[in-house]
This record gives structure tokens, C-alpha cells and sequence, in this order.
């Protein structure tokens, strides 16, 4: 029996921005801690869902995983190969295989090139644009081809790509983005927010094809974002993150029927259903406060200035705990992991309502 | 002044129309509601609907370049004032006092340069006439309405140092501070986090409660919608293409673009293996065909519906209303009976 091996694997990613000061000097005063001390896997054929608020790190996480920014410590590996160490060649090659689609479809497209160049360009930078079919090896087929390939696969007609992305909607060019990042048949794709900037009637569209893409080409998909409805639909594992840090993983399934984490069960609880019945019945859980600076987070637990359990349910000796100890990710009996030192406590009110209500 | 009955808010045939260089966009054509005491009225519609021109149209602030057509009234306490073509003295004494309004970005309503507490005290005393001591009470009092913490301290605090949704709150607060008739509220909710937006729905429905007043809420979100509106009207290409209450929108749509909406929507309580988009892009408002709107886009789509715009017209129920040829055939139907879940239509 073999074990399936992730794709990609992260251990203990940091990233700090430093804060500087505005003396003669400009020296650095503090850090902000964006990423503190990920670590996840994604498995091949799988769409992992990055999820959390602003300012939670998950954009930040994206960006240093393809080394768009550099890491401050950690460990990415790619299909066994250390990323963070690798020289520039050597990553220019290997980022063929992780690509990119990012969240504004406004700014990720020069404005100055039609779809034809924008598609094409990634293939012309590796080396991989052959002008005519003469020239090109037997079985590859001309540059022309492989665009006019990409425009199908994502949806758009051989006419659309002479046309400049003003002349698109969002929706389109969105697609456009998507077959920028598929050219060099990449194996992992990351999505930063892919559909965050569209109408939900478009989001739908882009979402199948994301969906259509996976099967037919057997892509693994890192998907970051905010809406917790839209990575319910997409994702097959899901990574909470807070201020920095995972705060909960677990199966798409396993998260929406028991999270355990008291930030994960009141994100569940703030997302609206588009059900009056429904949404009138559930009892919310409103956090207080608002999410600490990350230039000085929280001692500890950093969710503990928020967390409803901290606030009305914990003892003074455990509130010292989770000031004092930062928690770490393991499964308390859920079946997956949070990082919260009372996790294993009732789960709270709000969330077994929504669940008895659903008939769970 | 004729009196209104319930209503507070009357708006009959609103037409909003623009200049632009390649000619003339319609951006609202033709929109009529009522919005009753204590009632939430929601609309509802995406980008390029129409719906917030509207709703600025109503509050008049359009900038000179619109023109508007057809007729606001205010109910107010005294009968009905027709607010278009009001003058600005008119407006400024209904804006604030009679209908007060929250916008999307809480930066662009509140002054930099002073305090938060000065500002609600400022909206206070604009159409009050009370001492700055009792005003600054007020504003305390308030801020602790819309759960803003440690009150006494917040009031003396600028914009900037607040985060985003606390100074949303202060909008609020600023908001309910004069007891308004009318609350008109045009995506409170969109620029934030969700957390943050639970908490600002909640303050909203503080603000309701508190003052009585009714409310206008206006938002692309579906959810929200469904959480807070009695009523609901749809928007598309500028026009109200369903009206009815929350329920019958959510669970009997009787349009096919409402039809449309509701199934491209992933939803966080099941697990949906395909969505149902809606193929093609909402249509330009600067020369608009003749015909429905949402005619290329609709499954149901006739040689009726491009040659006549179907008017908004009584369903079986009544008060329900859809813009709709064959409204009757959409009885019962999900919207994956009409709309396929495609991903490659891209029909522009």
C-alpha cells in the first residue's frame, strides 16, 4: 500500500514585514508578524481552502509559497525539492509547475497586450512558444495552437483573444487569468481570492470551470479566501487562519458539521444563508472587539482578546493559560485538529443550534 | 400636503437619466415602491442594476450631470413633502432629521479631523437645540447603543483611530442619533469583514429598533438580505424586475433572473455539487434595446420578450410582482430546472 505524498508541503513558514521607524536611520522598530509558524500539506488532485478575514496572512502565505515574496524561515517543499533555498534557474524552472491566478482581474492583466499575448506570454518567457509549426518539435504544436487551446479550455472564443481586457468583463477576464496560469501545464495552482472581485451570477460560472479544470487536468489547487461560502463549495480540506496562524484544519465536511475552534465556529456563525427561515432562526455568536494589530499581536493564544469562551466561560487559571501558552494544533477528540487549549469544551450554544436545527 | 397612510417613503416612476459620450444611459427607468413604518425594504440586484443610483436619486445626491424624473415623497410628521427638485435647504432639513443615511465606506461620511464624538454631537445639535454637554451625552449614549466599547473613552477618539468597523458603527450611531423616520442604508456591510459585518447588522437592527425608524437597505448580498428584509425588490438594468416579501422572493421567485441569482449562490449549509450561473453579462444602459432586458440571458427567452419589455405585473399572489412574460410557468420551478450548470458559456 502506498502513502499518498503531499504536493506541496509546508513546515513552520514564517514571514515578518519590518516596521521602520521614521528617524535618520530608519531603523527597524518591530515587525509585523504576517505569517507565523504555518505548516500544512496539500495532496495531489486536491483543493486545499485557505481561509480567514483580513489581515489573517493567507494572501501573504500564497505570495511566499511561490517566492513572490521571500520567506523570513521555514520550509516549502515541492514534490520533495526545498523551495526556499533553491537558486533563481532552478526555481524558474520549477515555477512551470506552481502558478498563480490572482484576485483582481483589473490588475492582473497588462492592459497594453490583447488575450492572444497575455495567454502566450509565460509560454514565450520559458521557451516554449514556437512560431510555426515547422519549427516546432513533431509532437508540440505551434504557439498559435497551444493559445487558441487555452482561450477553449476556458471558455472564450478564438476571436475574443485579439481583444484587450478593457474590452472584457470581469468574468472574462478572470478566464483570461486563469489560462495565463494553465499555459505551462502547471500541477498546482494557487488562487488568490479568484472570484472575491466578481458578481456572485459570474462567480458561479468561473467556479464550474475551476471545477472542470481540476478533473480534466489533475491540478491540485491552493485556494485562498475570505468568503467561507465559496470554499465550502470548493474545497476538499480547509485551513483556518487567525492573525497569522492556522487555527483549525480539517475535511470541508468535518469543519462546517463540528468546528472546534471557537474562531472557526464564530466565522461559521457570521456568514449570512441566503434562507430567510433559516437565517432568522440561527443564534449568532458576535465577537467583541476587534483583530488586534499585527505589529503586536496578542501573548499567547492571539484569539484570546476576542474569544467569546475566554471571555464568559474560562477560569482564571485557565484565562492565564491561554495568555501565557501558545496552543497548538492537535486533535481534541473532533477528529480534527484546532489550535485551542479548550477546545474539548461544549462546543458553543450558537453553533449546536445551527446544527440541531439542520437535523444533524 | 396629502396625507400618506403607512407609508413614510413614496417613490412613483424614478428615472435616472446620464449624458455620457456615447449617448444617453438609463440608469434607473422607471422604479416605483412604498416603504411602510417599521418595515426593512431590501433591494437587491448586482453591478450595474441600478440600485444604488436609485437610492442616491432618493437622497438627492446625484451629481448636476444626472436627471432625474418622476416623484419622492417624505411622509414625515407633518404630511408629505415631494423631495425632487427640492433645494438644498429643503433637503438638509430632511436629510439627518427625517431619513439619514449609511454609506459603504464609513471614511468618506465621517471628517478626519474630528473627534467622533464631536461629530455625532455636530448631527445632534444640527436639529436640536441643546448644550454641547448634553449633546456629548448623547453621543456617548449612542456609541454604547451600537456596542462600541468603553464609551467614554471612544468619544474623544478621531476616525483613524478607530478600525473599519467601529467607525461604520460611529456612521451609525451618527445615523440613529436623531431619531429618524426613514434609515437608508447602501451596502453597510460589503467593504468588511464578515465578523465585523454580524456586528454591524446587529447595530443596524439596534438602530431600527431604538428609533422606530424604517429602513431602506440596499446590498448585492443575498444573505444579508435574507436576514433583514420584510420586503424585497429586485433590480436588474435599472428597473424593479420583482417585488415581493422576503419569503416569496427566497422560495417562490417568479423571474427568471431571481430564479438565476439564487442558484449561482454557493450556500454555507449544503454542499452543492454544481453551481447555476447565469451565462452572459448584464446589458449596457446607454441605448438599451427594446424588449426585456434579460432577455439574452433567459432560458425562457421568447420572440415576445425581445419584442415587448414585459411591465411589472401581479403573480397569483398578491403583492407579489414580476417583470415577467411568463411568470405563471415559474411556479414551483428550482432554478436548476431553468438555468444549467455550466462553465464554458460565456456568451458576452
Amino acid at each position: 500500500m502506498t502513502v499518498l505524498q503531499p504536493v506541496l508541503s509546508v513546515r513552520n513558514l514564517v514571514k515578518h514585514f519590518p516596521v521602520r521607524g521614521r528617524g535618520l536611520l530608519r531603523r527597524r522598530v518591530s515587525d509585523v508578524h504576517a505569517v507565523c509558524d504555518v505548516s500544512f500539506d496539500l495532496y495531489p488532485h486536491e483543493t486545499l481552502g485557505l481561509v480567514g478575514e483580513s489581515g489573517c496572512g493567507k494572501t501573504t502565505t500564497a505570495r511566499v509559497l511561490l517566492n513572490l515574496q521571500p520567506a523570513t524561515a521555514g520550509h516549502i517543499r515541492y514534490q520533495g525539492t526545498e523551495l526556499t533555498s533553491l537558486p533563481r534557474k532552478a526555481m524558474q524552472r520549477l515555477r512551470r509547475e506552481l502558478q498563480i491566478v490572482f484576485q483582481d482581474p483589473y490588475a492582473a492583466l497588462d492592459p497594453r497586450l490583447p488575450a492572444n499575448e497575455i495567454i502566450a506570454e509565460p509560454l514565450r518567457i520559458h521557451g516554449l512558444y514556437s512560431p510555426s509549426a515547422s519549427d516546432s518539435i513533431a509532437s508540440d504544436s505551434c504557439g498559435r495552437d497551444k493559445v487558441r487551446e487555452l482561450l477553449a479550455l476556458v471558455g472564450l472564443k478564438p476571436e475574443h483573444g485579439n481583444r484587450f481586457p478593457h474590452e472584457f468583463s470581469g468574468g472574462q477576464r478572470q478566464r483570461i487569468g486563469i489560462a495565463r496560469a494553465l499555459a505551462l501545464r502547471p500541477k498546482v495552482l494557487i488562487l488568490d481570492e479568484p472570484v472575491s472581485a466578481l458578481d456572485v451570477s459570474v462567480q458561479a460560472g468561473v467556479l464550474n470551470l475551476l471545477a472542470d479544470l481540476q478533473a480534466q487536468l489533475g491540478l491540485s489547487y491552493l485556494f485562498v479566501s475570505h468568503d467561507l461560502s465559496v470554499v465550502r463549495h470548493v474545497a476538499d480540506r480547509i485551513a483556518v487562519m487567525y492573525l497569522g496562524r492556522i487555527v483549525e484544519t480539517g475535511t470541508s465536511d468535518e469543519l462546517f458539521s463540528a468546528p472546534a475552534h471557537p474562531y472557526t465556529q464564530a466565522l461559521i456563525s457570521a456568514i449570512p444563508l441566503p434562507d430567510p427561515r433559516k437565517e432568522r432562526a440561527r443564534e449568532r455568536i458576535i465577537l467583541t472587539g476587534d483583530v488586534p494589530n499585527p505589529a503586536n499581536p496578542p501573548s499567547g493564544c492571539r484569539f484570546r482578546t476576542r474569544c467569546p469562551l475566554f471571555t464568559a466561560q474560562l477560569t482564571d487559571p485557565q484565562r492565564h493559560r491561554c495568555t501565557t501558552e501558545i496552543p497548538p494544533l492537535t486533535d481534541h477528540g473532533h477528529g480534527h485538529p484546532a489550535a485551542c487549549h479548550y477546545a474539548d469544551l461544549p462546543s458553543l450554544s450558537a453553533v449546536r443550534a445551527l446544527r440541531e436545527r439542520e437535523g444533524r | 400636503m396629502t396625507a400618506m397612510g403607512d407609508a413614510v417613503l413614496e417613490v412613483a416612476d424614478l428615472r435616472v437619466e446620464f449624458r455620457t459620450d456615447e449617448g444617453r444611459a438609463q440608469a434607473v427607468r422607471g422604479v416605483n415602491y412604498q416603504l411602510h413604518r417599521g418595515e426593512v425594504l431590501g433591494i437587491v440586484g448586482e453591478s450595474g442594476s441600478g440600485k444604488s443610483v436609485a437610492s442616491l436619486a432618493v437622497m438627492g445626491l446625484l451629481p448636476g450631470s444626472a436627471r432625474v424624473f418622476g416623484s419622492v415623497r417624505f411622509g414625515g410628521r407633518s404630511g408629505g413633502t415631494e423631495l425632487l427638485g427640492a433645494s438644498d435647504s429643503e433637503f438638509s432639513r430632511v436629510r439627518g432629521q427625517g431619513i439619514s443615511m449609511i454609506f459603504q465606506d464609513p471614511m468618506s461620511s465621517l471628517n478626519p479631523v474630528y473627534t467622533v464624538g464631536y461629530q455625532i454631537a455636530e448631527a445632534i445639535r444640527a436639529h436640536h437645540d441643546v448644550s454641547r454637554a448634553a449633546a456629548r451625552k448623547q453621543a456617548m449614549e449612542l456609541l454604547e447603543a451600537v456596542s462600541i466599547p468603553n464609551p467614554t473613552e471612544r468619544v474623544d477618539n478621531y476616525p483613524h483611530e478607530l478600525s473599519g468597523g467601529m467607525r461604520q458603527r460611529v456612521v451609525i450611531a451618527i445615523a440613529m442619533a436623531n431619531r429618524p423616520e426613514v434609515i437608508i442604508a447602501d451596502e453597510p456591510t460589503t467593504a468588511l469583514d464578515v465578523t465585523v459585518q454580524a456586528q454591524i447588522l446587529e447595530a443596524l437592527r439596534t438602530a431600527k429598533v431604538q428609533t422606530g425608524a424604517a429602513m431602506l437597505l440596499i446590498t448585492h448580498d443575498l444573505g444579508v438580505i435574507a436576514g433583514q428584509a420584510d420586503r424585497v425588490l429586485v433590480m436588474y438594468a435599472g428597473r424593479v424586475v420583482e417585488a415581493g416579501t422576503v419569503e416569496e422572493i427566497f422560495y417562490t421567485p417568479r423571474m427568471p433572473y431571481t430564479l438565476g441569482l439564487l442558484g449561482s449562490q454557493p450556500r454555507l449549509d449544503e454542499r452543492r455539487t454544481r453551481l447555476h450561473p447565469i451565462s452572459g453579462v448584464p446589458p449596457s444602459v446607454i441605448d438599451l434595446p427594446s424588449g426585456c432586458p434579460f432577455a439574452p440571458r433567459c432560458p425562457l427567452a421568447a420572440p415576445v420578450c425581445e419584442a415587448e419589455e414585459p411591465p411589472l405585473a401581479a403573480t397569483s399572489s398578491n403583492g407579489h410582482l414580476s417583470a415577467c412574460h411568463f411568470s405563471d410557468q415559474l411556479a414551483g420551478l428550482e432554478p436548476g430546472d431553468l438555468f444549467r450548470p455550466l462553465s464554458r458559456d460565456t456568451a458576452s
